[in-house]
């Protein structure tokens, strides 16, 4: 089987000819890498899904390298948005800087019973895994580097859903300028989550929550051509 | 103010960097990886507490009392059972979206050697939520994080063996840096992926820290126990949660017969699969009559995980498995505040050994540990670093690790590290393992020593300077390497079986020759090993 690996040294895809079948992508990387090529740089961790350490896109999609099985010909590249470190390796410090922007932490909450239904609200949210595979995939990066992105706004929704919070409302400030309101809503965060989590759909509830406490899509007029003035008297 | 420097930022060091913050000290954490992407994400089963009525804390005390077969140190047990409930108060407040149960309290279910349902989880997913939580707290903290740092040593003090800070191989930029504090915490974790792929743990379990402790002069303690899970994936060694077992899933042998008690201890279960295998069979966990949408329900990722590693559907075929080392109960010797024998040194967590766990640990009591004696040890470390500020004096440690990373190239690569790696695990699955015997364990102690003379003819094939995980594998493997020599010594002086431990040349335990703790440490580089209270 053919392997391409995007390397960073030369921006060129390097291809290995593997004789490994029906094997995941990283059980492939890591033959390489202590059989083959050890200069081959790429971040792995806990083989099953849960650590968040080794995505990657394959032929131009976000994948898991502990959970894809390539095909002869994929071509691997490193998650865009962010710098490249070296081959796969890139700069994971978006991470920090957008859940600290976004505030997305517990502010204060109180202890009481919740039942097994309310509990449930944050289920599928506090999966997350912080892959960044929907940041990879966020095409508002190429037009706003400050966006705070899919994997933190799904964070902020974690917490302002989350019944034991006592001060979501305030949580919603946080995510006014460079936050919800500069997602296009174009859905490509949702099919790449490997934990079946839609950002997007969490970006939704946040706007409407927004919108409920009185905050306005600052982009609302700009859409018109600013020229229509409908509520405006004439006089 | 006191400054705090935590290794290691997995569950133990982010609630020590939390509790450090509230005693009012400068947090840094340094580690090797991103906070998120550390083993504590993978622990699936629960935190214990009793929380109910129909459990005592008292039940809780006795069951981890009598699981630790005599190495277990009851006052340290009784101090973490008594803040148990408090423990999950504090995960609870800051966040950790528990499952709950049908009156909304935090729901509670029944692990191995548990006389009460008292693991509280949050699906299969507790270390996963638990770690995310704490990562989130720490960002709100405003603590400061070095990731992609490589514990290199300690910088120790020789003349008062106090500890001054810690030297790291910053991964990105290759360069050599120290980081000086009053007082430093490790939480590095555990050692089992000393065992390769016959471990269920992340790649990153290499031990980093306890080999820095026994460097810069830290006893370790029982480092012979590690306790294997029975039920890994065949080929992969990926676990299968014990609530496969537990919700009623059969353990059957090659000729599809059950041949064991699935409830029993991991250690028996696990030595019951052990003897199947070693009889030439195989053995399936087989789960089919559990039916498809309980497995879908209950065991997603025990279903998604068969069909990716083993091209198996659990749900229409038995899934192979065999025992997987899983947790280290041995670890860096620490009193009742949790600081090592180097002054200001402290340890927590899986890199530690609190003596809760002696020589078996209970499933759901090691999220506990880490929360209990992280809060413990962070205020601890706090409180020593405040009243015993660092002495600003010179020390040769980060002249010398320069060097060794600088020298490290020029090691000649006439044997391939990653082949001895690979050997390494085998024979230490096979010969220190579940089973154990006087010979098998002297063959793997002269390999080792083989290995440890053969150092200087590996080395990083790959000669760049930035970002080097070629490098940074082979620094992991020193310290294996150093690990390894103290597991098998451990192992050759306790000639009895106690717990993990099962030595088949001396099978009865002996609590007149070995009921005490296996204490290693090195003088001048020469290992030193003996047995004490």
């Amino acid at each position: 089987m053919e392997i391409n690996v995007l390397r960073s040294a030369d921006s060129t895809a390097q291809c290995y000819n593997i004789e490994l079948e029906n094997v995941t992508l990283l059980t492939i990387l890591n033959h390489i890498k202590t059989k083959i090529d050890p200069t081959l740089t790429y971040s792995h961790g806990c083989r099953s899904g849960v650590c968040g350490s080794c995505a990657v896109r394959v032929n131009g999609r976000e994948v898991l390298m502990c959970e894809y099985k390539p095909l002869d010909g994929d071509t691997v590249e490193p998650i865009r948005n962010t710098r490249v470190i070296r081959d796969l390796v890139v700069d994971s410090s978006p991470i920090e800087r957008f859940n600290a922007t976004a505030k997305a932490w517990s502010e204060d909450s109180i202890e009481g019973n919740i039942s097994d239904e309310e509990a449930h609200r944050i289920e599928t949210q506090s999966d997350c895994i912080l892959c960044t595979s929907c940041y990879s995939a966020c095409p508002v990066y190429a037009v706003n580097p400050d966006f705070i992105g899919p994997f933190a706004l799904t964070r902020v929704w974690r917490y302002v859903n989350d019944l034991r919070e006592t001060n979501s409302d305030a949580k919603i400030a946080a995510v006014q300028t460079n936050g919800i309101w500069d997602c296009t809503l174009c859905g490509e965060c949702v099919p790449v989550c490997p934990q079946n989590i839609a950002p997007k759909q969490d970006i939704t509830m946040l706007r409407m929550k927004s919108s409920m406490l009185g905050y306005q899509d600052p982009n609302a007029g700009i859409a018109f051509g600013g020229g229509l003035d409908f509520g405006t008297p004439m006089f | 103010m006191a400054k705090v420097l935590i290794i290691g930022s997995g569950g133990a060091g982010l609630v020590s960097a939390l509790s450090a913050h509230e005693s009012g000290a400068e947090v840094i954490i340094a580690s090797k990886t991103l906070p998120t992407r550390s083993q504590t994400s993978m622990a699936q089963g629960g935190m214990n507490a009793v929380l109910g009525a129909n459990d005592t804390i008292q039940n809780h005390i006795d069951d981890t009392f009598r699981s630790s077969a005599g190495l277990g140190d009851e006052a340290r047990i009784t101090f973490m059972c008594e803040k148990a409930p408090e423990a999950i108060r504090w995960c609870n407040a800051i966040g950790l979206p528990f499952s709950r149960n049908k009156s909304g309290e935090i729901a509670r279910r029944r692990l191995g050697g548990a006389s009460a349902p008292r693991a509280c989880y949050a699906q299969d997913y507790t270390g996963l939520k638990l770690l995310h939580t704490l990562y989130d707290q720490c960002l709100k903290a405003g603590i400061t994080f070095k990731n992609e740092r490589f514990l290199l040593n300690l910088i120790v003090d020789e003349e008062t063996n106090r500890v001054l800070g810690a030297t790291f191989l910053d991964i990105e930029s290759g360069e050599v840096e120290e980081i000086r504090a009053d007082a430093v915490i490790l939480s590095t974790g555990g050692y089992g992926g000393l065992y390769g792929k016959h471990s269920t743990n992340s790649v990153q379990a290499t031990g980093d820290g306890l080999a820095a402790a026994v460097r810069a002069g830290a006893k370790l303690a029982d480092m012979e126990f590690v306790q294997f899970h029975p039920t890994a994936l065949k080929n992969s060694s990926i676990l299968i949660s014990e609530s496969a077992r537990g919700a009623g899933g059969y353990l059957l042998n090659s000729h599809k017969e059950r041949f064991t008690d699935e409830l029993a201890p991991r250690d028996i279960v696990a030595r019951a699969i052990h003897d199947e295998i070693t009889n030439g069979g195989a053995v399936y966990l087989d789960i089919r009559h559990l039916g498809e949408e309980f497995i879908n329900h209950e065991l997603p990722q025990e279903r998604k995980l068969a069909q990716i590693y083993e091209g198996i559907d659990p749900v229409h075929e038995l899934i192979p498995i065999k025992p997987s080392a899983h947790y280290s109960m041995g670890g860096i010797e620490v009193d009742a505040h949790c600081m090592s024998s180097v002054l200001g040194l402290f340890a927590v967590g899986e890199c530690a050994n609190h003596k809760t766990h002696g020589a078996n640990r209970l499933g759901g009591n090691s999220l506990l540990e880490l929360v209990v004696f992280g809060l413990h040890c962070g205020a601890n470390a706090s409180e020593y670093g405040a009243k015993h500020p660092s002495p600003i004096i010179d020390n040769h440690q980060l002249a010398k690790d320069t060097n060794f990373v600088r020298g490290v190239m020029y090691f000649t690569n006439q044997i391939d590290f990653y082949q001895k790696q690979e050997m390494l695990a085998n024979i230490f699955y096979n010969n220190v393992g579940l089973v154990r015997d006087d010979m098998g364990l002297k063959a793997v102690l002269g390999a080792i020593r083989q290995m440890q003379r053969e150092l200087p003819f590996m080395g990083p094939r790959d000669k760049s300077k930035a970002c080097n995980t070629n490098l940074v594998e082979f620094i992991e493997f020193g310290n294996k390497i150093e690990l390894s020599e103290i597991i098998v010594v451990s192992a050759i002086s306790r000639v009895e079986s106690r717990g993990a431990h099962y030595r088949i040349d001396a099978p009865a335990r002996n609590d007149q020759m070995f009921g005490a703790h296996t204490i290693t440490w090195k003088e001048d580089g020469v290992l030193c090993a003996d047995f004490m209270q």
